[in-house]
Parts: C-alpha cells; sequence; structure tokens
C-alpha cells in the first residue's frame, strides 16, 4: 500500500496537470455545513459522511466529495468561463466494508463553460483518460440525460412523470413505479378499498401533526385521478426498457438509440448531445469505437449528475471502487445557484488507487 | 479471571433472565443494596455477573469486556455494524419480543405502505418547504430500511423516549419505535404501515467473539453452554 505522503505527492503532481491545463487550483474547507448536504442527498448521506456538530453553527459534515463547495464557490463569485483542479482529502463513512478507505486523496477537474458542452464533457473525460495512460483501465460512459429526455416526454400525466424523475437515480423504486403506472400490477387491496369509499376521511381518526386533513384529501384526489388515468403505452414502454438495456460500445450504443427513438421521439435532442460528445471524444483522440457506452451507467450513484457519466475501472482488481469518476451535473449548478445555473462537468482520480496498480504492475 | 456475563441492570429485563438461567441451573442474583449493581452467580464456577444498560451490553460484547451478554437484537443490530462479525447468537431468550415499526397518523388514510409514505414525503417536503421527519432512536436500521425501500424526502429526528407523542406535539410527522402489542401506537392515534416492519426483536444471548479468552474461560464457557443446552 502506498503511504500516505507517496499518495499526497502524487495528488500534489496530478494537480499541477491539471494547473498546467490552464486550471486554477483552489481549496475548500473540510467542515462543511449539513443542511446543504442533507438537502441535496437527503437522509442517505448520513450513511455516508461524517457528521459532527458544535453548539453554535449546528451539524457539519466532513466533506464527503469537493463538488459542493466548488460549485458553491463558483456561484458566489466565480469567472466565466471557469476550469479549477483541487487536490486534497474526503471522507466517507464504511459501514458495510471494512476493506474500503474511509478517508482518501482526490483530485479533481471541474469545467464551468456554456459554449460547447460536448467539448467540455469531451476534454474533462480526454484529460483524466490522460492521467491514468498506462494504467489499462475500462472506461465505463452512459448519459443520464438521454434517460431524463425519455420520462419528461412520456405520454402520462405530469404527476406521474414527476414520480418518475424523483426516482430517476432509484432503479429499484423507478421500476416499482412503472409497473404501477404501466398497470402491469394489481392495485394493492387497501388502495382500492380507500379509493372504492365515498369520503375515506369520515369518521376516521382525530388529526394529529403538521400533515393537515387538506393534504390527506388532496393525495386521495390525486389518487383518484391517477386511477382514472390509462396505462403508459406498450409502444412506450418496451422502448423505455430497450432504452434501459442498451449496452454497446458508443457508436453503436448511438444507432440502437436513435432506432429506440422512432418509438421515443423525445430523446433526438438527446441523441444529438450524445452525438455531438462522440465526436468530440474522437477529436481529442479518443479510440470511441472501443468505448463502453451503458445507458443505465451511473444511476445508483450520487443524485446529481444529469448528463454525460463515465468512469474508469481496473478490470484486474474488481475489489477495487472506480480509479476515476465524474459526469455533468448542469441541475446541481441550478440548485446551489439560487436562480443562476451554469452548465458544468468534471471528474476525480484516486490518486492512491492509481499507485497501488503501479505498486501492483512493478 | 472468571467469563463476565452482561444482564440489563433494570425491572422486569433482569428478572426475566434471572428467571431464565435459573430453569437452567445457573443462579444469578443481586448483591448488596437495592441501589447496588454488583451481582453474583452460583451454579457454575469462574462466571462474574456484570449488571449494565442493556444498550451499553452490544458495545461491551463488541469490545470484548464481556464474553456473554443478555440484550436485544435491536440494540445489537442498530449499535453494531457488521454485528454477525462481532458476535455470535448463543440462544433466543423467549421473553422481550418486539418488533421493530414505522408508524403514521392513524387519519392519513391515504398512507398504507412505503410507496404511500414516500409519495406524501414528496408532497409534504413541496408543501413545509422541509423534509417529513421520522422520530426514532433506531437511525441506522430505519435509514437502511427506508434507503431499501426506495423512500426519498423524509428527516430521521432523533427521539430517546415517549416518541409516540412526538407527531401531535408537531416536532415529527411519524415514528418508527418498538411495539409488542401496539396499544401504545393506538393510544397515541398511530398506525403501522402494513409492509413497515423494520425488525423482529427479542432478549437473546450473546457470545462476543473478540473477547480473549484463558483455556480455564473457555472450558467455563463451553460447560456453560452445555449447561443451558444451547
Amino acid at each position: 500500500m502506498p503511504s500516505r505522503a507517496e499518495t499526497l505527492a502524487r495528488a500534489a503532481l496530478l494537480r499541477a496537470g491539471f494547473e498546467a491545463a490552464g486550471a486554477q487550483p483552489v481549496e475548500t474547507p473540510i467542515l462543511q455545513p449539513a443542511e446543504t448536504l442533507l438537502d441535496l442527498y437527503g437522509e442517505d448521506i448520513r450513511a455516508r459522511a461524517y457528521v459532527t456538530s458544535d453548539a453554535l453553527r449546528g451539524e457539519q459534515m466532513l466533506r464527503p466529495d469537493f463538488t459542493v463547495p466548488v460549485v458553491q464557490m463558483h456561484m458566489a463569485d466565480g469567472a466565466e468561463p471557469a476550469r479549477y483542479t483541487y487536490a486534497g482529502e474526503v471522507f466517507r463513512r464504511q459501514e458495510h466494508d471494512p476493506e474500503r478507505a474511509s478517508e482518501y486523496a482526490q483530485v479533481g477537474f471541474e469545467v464551468f463553460d456554456r459554449t460547447d458542452p460536448a467539448a467540455a464533457d469531451a476534454e474533462v473525460f480526454a484529460r483524466i483518460a490522460d492521467a491514468l495512460a498506462g494504467l489499462q483501465l475500462r472506461a465505463a460512459t452512459g448519459d443520464i440525460g438521454v434517460l431524463m429526455a425519455a420520462v419528461r416526454g412520456l405520454d402520462t400525466s405530469e404527476r406521474r412523470r414527476a414520480a418518475l424523475m424523483r426516482h430517476i437515480w432509484r432503479p429499484h423504486r423507478f421500476r416499482a413505479l412503472l409497473d404501477r403506472f404501466a398497470h402491469r400490477v394489481p392495485v394493492p387491496p387497501a388502495r382500492a378499498a380507500m379509493l372504492a369509499c365515498a369520503d375515506p376521511l369520515a369518521g376516521c381518526a382525530p388529526q394529529i401533526g403538521k400533515r393537515s386533513r387538506a393534504e390527506v384529501a388532496a393525495r386521495i384526489a390525486a389518487l383518484r385521478a391517477d386511477a382514472a388515468e390509462p396505462p403508459i403505452s406498450a409502444i412506450e414502454l418496451t422502448a423505455l426498457e430497450a432504452l434501459l438495456g442498451v449496452r454497446e460500445t458508443a457508436p453503436f450504443a448511438l444507432r440502437h438509440l436513435r432506432d429506440i427513438a422512432a418509438d421515443l421521439p423525445q430523446i433526438g435532442p438527446a441523441l444529438d448531445r450524445l452525438e455531438a460528445r462522440i465526436a468530440a471524444l474522437a477529436a481529442r483522440g479518443i479510440d470511441v469505437d472501443h468505448l463502453d457506452f451503458e445507458a443505465s451507467y451511473g444511476r445508483s450513484s450520487m443524485e446529481y449528475y444529469d448528463g454525460f457519466v463515465f468512469g474508469f475501472y481496473a478490470e484486474r482488481r474488481p475489489d477495487l471502487p472506480a480509479i476515476a469518476s465524474g459526469g455533468r451535473y448542469d441541475a446541481l449548478t441550478r440548485r446551489l445557484g439560487q436562480g443562476a445555473e451554469i452548465p458544468a462537468v468534471g471528474g476525480v482520480l484516486r490518486p492512491g488507487l492509481i499507485l497501488e496498480l503501479e505498486g501492483a504492475a512493478r | 479471571m472468571s467469563l463476565k456475563l452482561g444482564v440489563p441492570s433494570k425491572g422486569r429485563l433482569m428478572e426475566k433472565c434471572f428467571d431464565w438461567f435459573a430453569a437452567r441451573g445457573l443462579h444469578l442474583s443481586r448483591t448488596g443494596s437495592e441501589r447496588e449493581y454488583a451481582g453474583a452467580v452460583e451454579g457454575v464456577d469462574g462466571i462474574a455477573l456484570v449488571l449494565l444498560s442493556a444498550g451499553e451490553i452490544p458495545r461491551e460484547l463488541a469490545a470484548g469486556r464481556l464474553h456473554l451478554g443478555v440484550t436485544g437484537t435491536d440494540l445489537v443490530q442498530e449499535k453494531l455494524p457488521l454485528w454477525e462479525q462481532q458476535l455470535e447468537e448463543i440462544a433466543p431468550l423467549g421473553f422481550g419480543q418486539a418488533d421493530l415499526i414505522l408508524a403514521v397518523p392513524q387519519f392519513w388514510v391515504d398512507v398504507d405502505t412505503l410507496d404511500d409514505l414516500d409519495a406524501a414525503a414528496a408532497a409534504f417536503r413541496a408543501r413545509h418547504g422541509h423534509r417529513l421527519r421520522i422520530a426514532t432512536k433506531y437511525h441506522r436500521l430505519v435509514r437502511e430500511f427506508l434507503r431499501v425501500g426506495g423512500v426519498a424526502d423524509y428527516a430521521l429526528v432523533d427521539s430517546q423516549g415517549a416518541t409516540e407523542g412526538t407527531v401531535k406535539n408537531e416536532t415529527a410527522e411519524a415514528i418508527a419505535d418498538i411495539t409488542s402489542t401496539g396499544e401504545t401506537l393506538r393510544a397515541n392515534h398511530l398506525k403501522p404501515l402494513s409492509d413497515g416492519l423494520i425488525l423482529r426483536s427479542q432478549a437473546t444471548l450473546w457470545r462476543s467473539r473478540g473477547a480473549p479468552c484463558t483455556d480455564a474461560e473457555t472450558a467455563t464457557l463451553a460447560g456453560l453452554i452445555a449447561q443451558i443446552g444451547a
């Protein structure tokens, strides 16, 4: 295992490489206000991040990643366009796997640029691929934007589209919702009984708590409206499932997705962006004919990527997490920007894992 | 040195533990005054009785400061990550049964499943500007259960007692707590979700996998396990 000093030295070297490519080095505090991260990720972040507190500032988290504070820094006073790099440690609770590090170094490269998103995607991917050259890693890529476009354009109620969008990053729950909206599963008996009742709230227990009777009534009305809604069509459903299953080299994946777009025309613009990205990657010297693309890639990770996503893996070391990963997070800048937004894409590398792989190769 | 057996120091749980061991020829008792936490063991040599809070027994077993201990499955699974690697279950004791469940107000006629809870949480957050709060002391178990169930837009708030009252007091919208008969839930106008059973718990005798044992202690342990028929 590489020592801490070796790891930090490699981190500094990698950061210097990104600086040479025009990125401005930035530092972020280790203590982050817990509220921002909890609002973004929900309660699950508590299982992944260390929480501490003091009586004055309340709950703080040891930074579980750099992306959120770097975006905040940029949204507060960054000039446009901007390229940032950073190196430092992040902290992750590991309660399920004692083999995984709870404190490790990350080096990142982030691009905030609205001129040419495809070129920015390709630049981030290519610079990170370059930093990993020689390690013989497998690159995985995907595009959450294609799935999001498909869901946004489904021929069903706005309520159903919103419910599916909310669970894009929870594949299990997404699938359950889809089955329900396609009428592939029976209505639960308790739900059916409640809907059959003329006034489900008549004679019920007293109202307690902050969720009011009016809110309960509003949801009953929504459930009634949904019960009257026709199922999502078999054509859309089949196409959506085909989309989720696409897993080929990039040019073939694009061709396959273009076929699927015959039944899901709403993904056309997202596919144009994918096509432009593949061209931009090729222009950067990436061998796109051998680049894997999985339409479902990145769905079970951190829920801020909403476009291009990628990861680099050591195939001979399946026990290791991704050596590098990243993606596009335009929506995150919107949520943290209080009205402002800017297209953004970035990625991180783990120098500790790079050294470990190099050490094993020697 | 002797083998250390940890038993809850208070109330009915302690008495029932004493009864369970007595039925197997091992007589545990409190010594000294009513208020002193000291105990004695008769029937088997080489065992020391340690009386302490049921909530601390998992930690003491994991640290190897107790060889054996009696506490609930709920406390072991809440407090010890990867608990199977740290403790071995010797015998369920057949008392202290309780279910860890998720409960919501009875008048929420629209909420019967996790699926409903998730939808209600989304609407609640949009309307009130904060996530739907669930009061509990079982943070890890509840969070993991809700993660697997795909529930979002909730927040856990800590409640170390009288959890059923938090909804009426508007410090939480729902609760996750231990119940045996459901009477306290009903009295507080709450109902369990139909798919909200997180864990079935009962008082259980555990062995620490990490506690160091001398040859004599190992022999005592084997004798004890044979005697209680586990």
